[in-house]
């Protein structure tokens, strides 16, 4: 037994070389016209040799790592907290202590702080509205960031040609992503999980390719800028009014100009909607079309016994989810005031799919905590943006492996029967 | 006669060139168990997928409560009250045993998202009458005191108490039930045994059963129907079943 | 022959060129999801990589000061099947047998993590700018009138068809023939009744994704030799594109894997020959969605029958 775990181990180190040997051992070059190759600096083969001991060493000890995953002390939140009825009298109180704090916040910290906050809040709408679809309607949508750049491109377009405002696109831009979503989900939600997966795959390098190349429209890769930020009943928040008679804050309130009241006023905002999002997904979750979303995902073939039609809640779910996308999307566009297809990218998609796998699947508390995570942590740690992509998706690997129900699995409603 | 609630009459079911449904007739009266039995593999979990509408018959029709339903999406029949189990238990089983419950009232619930955002007065009159309802049918299988549990985490009969529960709630008129006794200790057998006749007895639905569990099969079927390879092979009373020398064949293969 | 109908043959050529390494790549999707009922999410990455291997062997025999072309090439051509292979055969043991049997949805987010994996592991290894070989195989034939339009066959496209043809009847031998090719088919029947049988179906399993692998290493230096530049992100898109082949021919049929690659590879290069050429992905996506719309089951495909 203890010879052949050894023999694996052996195996595994072996593999590790043959994977390592060329494609890290070896680099590509080109030298004026000719392809040339290098070989790597002795740091470099240190590296491999680590990871070839660290692969021989972890297949060696394997039944350990695999009993000291397993052991790992599941977080005991429930622990932490006072007694269920306690806590049900305490929350109302927290959640007004923590919704104070959220607002009084910005102005005792820097612009840079609250602006980065502000990112992290686009995250966590992002990251709940793919969490409909992946956590609870176990739906894998690869495409998310489609949706957010229908979202962003649907405020972006109608302030530039109809002058619309950021509060009238809101809506719209929700409502657009969703009959998006509606279009993409109707043919392919009827088939196979897997299915949908690679469509949205494409679908979200499709309108990356259509933002890019409908020059007429979208003004192609060089993006939209000048996007109006949001107003305030009416009031700018610029320096000088832009339209005719329009009036700004500052002048309004009697204060002098500052810019970071535009920068606290965008945070609000996306509070605001986070808030907005939290409560609705909240009350969804606990409605009949909630757990049908989890029953789906659970057992397709049972909820069809129970007649469940799986095509409409799916499509439900999946649009919902796109929705919550072009919400945050248009907010997006609004906070930075100009948008291209760069930031509409795979990875973007991927990010977010990080965020909902790390927090726990169908756990909005672990969705926001991962959100917070994955946006401040890549800010604090520059020094290894190159390694960050490659960290979100050993992430997955590893999640899926030992933890799939994420850092803070969901917790399940409790419901009193009378009888 | 009184009418028939089911009557299948023919059904044929092909694979390609397997036919592993051949023209099977059925016949099920308002409060009747009636069993299905035959060899492993003789076709009959094939025929409970073509009547609850997981597969399209290739041939035959299909009658429920009047009603032609071969061809009908799963979901559409299970909503007319012909609900089935299955042979592998398939609960949701992440989910609590009273959220299995009230996934199952889906369609009596409302499910538009307005009335539900805004708590309606009839939305929450539904889905409290929904709540009763997985009361009632909680207790009469003795899972009340675990309404709260996770469900993957019952132990196996009540597993399978749980599946019938759910299939309770949603006030079928027909209930099928795939191999109900599979797994189950004799204890748990008698148990189910004395369901089956008082969901016949006092709550007045039909039961349509595989079973493989002879002492339960002859002891609670009012008509039995027989069948080998996918095909009709005998049907009748207890009695008659049991004593027709083409059963005794098939059961224990030529001497 | 008129030029419209000249400039359609060298088209067609072009098409099924691409199509048939298309053809390539999609035979790995098409066997993982026949026998494990998955889709592979980092069958693209392999491809790409198998790319990558090629250059770096081909560069460094050509400044060891090796000349002979064919030389070159085989070696090559085992280095990249055998690299490929390895990677193919690492994907399957770490993001797909240790969650054999848990929720669909868990083997598929890792197999995505992995497929990011390996794209980002390209990019800090060899750096994410195009790596360009100079051709190789030059030269061809031609046909036509060349006052009208002149049609080029490449000796580098009767190449790819040639490879392509060679190891499409190698794979089809295996699996009719070999004992390995029979469990295979087995277990594509039926997972759980091979197992019992006594079949070894990890070792088929894993025998399936090596299998796909080196095909997408074939792919690559082909590819790689045609259109002569690599970088970290050409498996993404190869991968979509081999994916739709394979749905559009049937998913689990290999012969339907060819006849999809051959199809998707014709319709894009007349799309792009009538068409601005970045629509050409548009439409190859349009038509996975028209398929999965009106044919699921794809051209040569049996629908399928779920297990209830």
């Amino acid at each position: 037994m203890q010879n052949s775990k050894f023999l694996s181990a052996l195996f595994a180190a072996g593999i590790t070389f043959v994977l390592a040997c060329l494609m890290i051992g070896v680099k590509l070059d080109t030298e004026g016209t000719e392809l040339a190759v290098t070989g790597a600096t002795a740091e470099q083969w240190t590296w491999i040799g680590l990871g070839i001991g660290l692969v021989f060493l972890s297949q060696l000890f394997s039944n350990q790592i695999d009993a000291f995953f397993g052991k790992l002390p599941k977080p005991k939140l429930g622990g932490l907290l006072p007694e269920e009825k306690k806590r049900a009298a305490l929350k109302p109180w927290l959640l007004a202590a923590l919704i104070v704090g959220m607002l009084v916040w910005p102005f005792m910290v820097s612009r840079g702080a609250v602006d980065l906050a502000t990112l992290t809040l686009i995250y966590i709408m992002l990251g709940l509205g793919l969490n409909i679809v992946v956590g609870l309607a176990g739906l894998l949508d690869l495409g998310f960031v489609a949706f957010y750049a229908v979202g962003a491109y649907t405020y972006a377009l109608l302030s530039m040609y109809f002058g619309l405002s950021f509060w009238m696109c809101l809506p719209i831009s929700a409502g657009l992503a969703a009959l998006f979503g509606f279009l993409l989900g109707f043919p392919v939600l009827r088939l196979r999980g897997d299915y949908l997966a690679i469509v949205t795959l494409g679908f979200g390098e499709i309108i990356r390719i259509l933002l890019n190349n409908w020059t007429e429209l979208t003004n192609g890769p060089s993006g939209i800028s000048g996007i109006p930020k949001p107003t305030l009943f009416g009031l700018e928040f610029t320096r000088r009014a832009k339209e005719e008679g329009a009036q700004t804050f500052h002048d309004f309130m009697g204060i002098s100009y500052s810019s970071s009241y535009k920068v606290i006023f965008l945070y609000l905002i996306a509070v605001l909607l986070v808030i907005f999002v939290i409560y609705l997904i909240n009350r969804l979750m606990r409605m009949p079309i909630g757990r049908a979303w989890e029953a789906l995902r659970e057992d397709e073939i049972a909820c069809r016994s129970l007649g469940l039609n799986r095509t409409t809640i799916k499509l439900s779910a999946f649009t919902l989810g796109a929705s919550t996308a072009g919400f945050a999307g248009s907010f997006f566009a609004a906070r930075q005031g100009f948008i291209s297809p760069e930031s509409f990218i795979f990875i973007e998609s991927a990010i977010i799919l990080a965020i909902v796998v790390l927090g726990g699947m169908g756990s909005q508390i672990g969705v926001i905590l991962a959100a917070i995570v994955m946006t401040i942590l890549p800010e604090l740690a520059r020094e290894f943006a190159e390694y960050r992509m490659l960290l979100f998706g050993l992430l997955m690997v590893v999640m899926m492996r030992w933890r799939p129900e994420g850092l803070v699995p969901m917790k399940r409603p409790h419901l009193e029967l009378k009888s | 006669m009184s009418q028939l609630l089911l009557d299948v009459n023919g059904l044929t079911m092909r694979f390609g060139g397997l036919v592993a449904v051949d023209h099977v007739d059925l016949a099920v009266k308002h409060r009747q168990v009636v069993s299905i039995i035959g060899p492993n593999g003789a076709g009959k979990t094939t025929v409970f997928n073509c009547l609850s509408g997981f597969y399209i018959p290739s041939d035959g029709s299909v009658v429920f409560s009047g009603e032609q339903v071969a061809g009908m999406k799963d979901y559409q029949i299970s909503r007319k009250g012909l609900v089935r189990t299955f042979q592998h238990v398939r609960l949701f089983s992440k989910m609590t045993v009273i959220e299995n419950m009230l996934v199952a009232q889906h369609r009596h619930l409302k499910t538009d998202l307005i009335s539900g955002l805004l708590k309606t007065s009839s939305y929450r009159r539904l889905e409290q009458e929904a709540m009763d309802r997985a009361a009632y049918w909680l207790k009469e299988m003795d899972l009340l005191q675990y309404a709260n549990r996770e469900a993957g985490n019952l132990a196996y009969g009540q597993q399978r108490r749980l599946e019938i529960a759910r299939c309770m709630v949603t006030q079928p008129q027909l209930l099928l039930l795939d191999e109900p006794a599979a797994g189950l200790n004799p204890n748990e057998t008698k148990e189910l045994d004395e369901l089956i006749v008082r969901l016949r007895d006092e709550h007045e639905i039909s039961v349509l059963l595989i079973e493989h569990d002879m002492k339960l099969v002859m002891g609670i079927s009012d008509h039995i129907y027989v069948i080998a390879q996918g095909a009709p092979l005998a049907n009748g009373t207890p009695d008659e079943v049991k004593n027709n020398p083409d059963v005794i064949k098939a059961y224990l293969g030529e001497e | 022959m008129t030029e419209t109908l000249l400039y359609l043959i060298q088209q067609l050529i072009n098409g099924l060129t691409i199509g048939s390494t298309y053809a390539l790549i999609a035979i790995g999707y098409t066997m993982v999801y026949g026998i494990i009922g998955m889709i592979n999410f980092a069958h693209g990455e392999i491809y790409m990589i198998g790319s990558y291997v090629t250059f770096i062997v081909i560069a460094g025999l050509l400044g060891m000061g090796m000349v002979s072309l064919p030389i070159i090439l085989i070696i090559a051509l085992v280095v990249a099947v055998f690299i490929a292979s390895t990677y193919g055969w690492t994907v399957e043991r770490v993001a797909y047998r240790p969650l054999r049997g848990s929720n669909r949805l868990i083997p598929l987010i890792s197999a995505i993590g992995m497929s990011i994996f390996l794209q980002n592991y390209v990019v800090l290894a060899q750096g994410s700018r195009d790596v360009a070989l100079p051709p190789q195989i030059t030269g061809g034939w031609t046909f036509g009138d060349p006052a009208v339009f002149e049609v080029s066959f490449s000796y580098m496209q009767a190449l790819i068809w040639g490879a392509t043809f060679v190891t499409m009847t190698a794979l089809t031998l295996f699996i009719s023939r070999s004992r390995m090719g029979r469990a295979c088919r087995a277990c594509s029947e039926d997972l759980g009744m091979t197992n019992l049988l006594g079949i070894d179906t990890n070792r088929t399993i894993a025998l399936t994704f090596i299998i796909g692998a080196a095909l997408a290493a074939v792919a690559g230096l082909l590819l790689g030799l045609y259109y002569g530049v690599v970088n970290p992100f050409v498996g993404f898109i190869a991968g979509l594109k081999a994916f739709t082949a394979a749905v559009l021919g049937g998913i689990g049929s290999i012969p339907g894997a060819v006849l999809g690659g051959l199809v998707l590879g014709v319709t894009e290069a007349l799309t792009s020959a009538y068409f601005p050429s970045e629509y050409k992905d548009v439409v190859s996506f349009g038509l996975l969605v028209l398929i999965l719309l009106f044919r699921p089951s794809g051209l040569l495909g049996k629908p399928e029958v779920e297990k209830v």
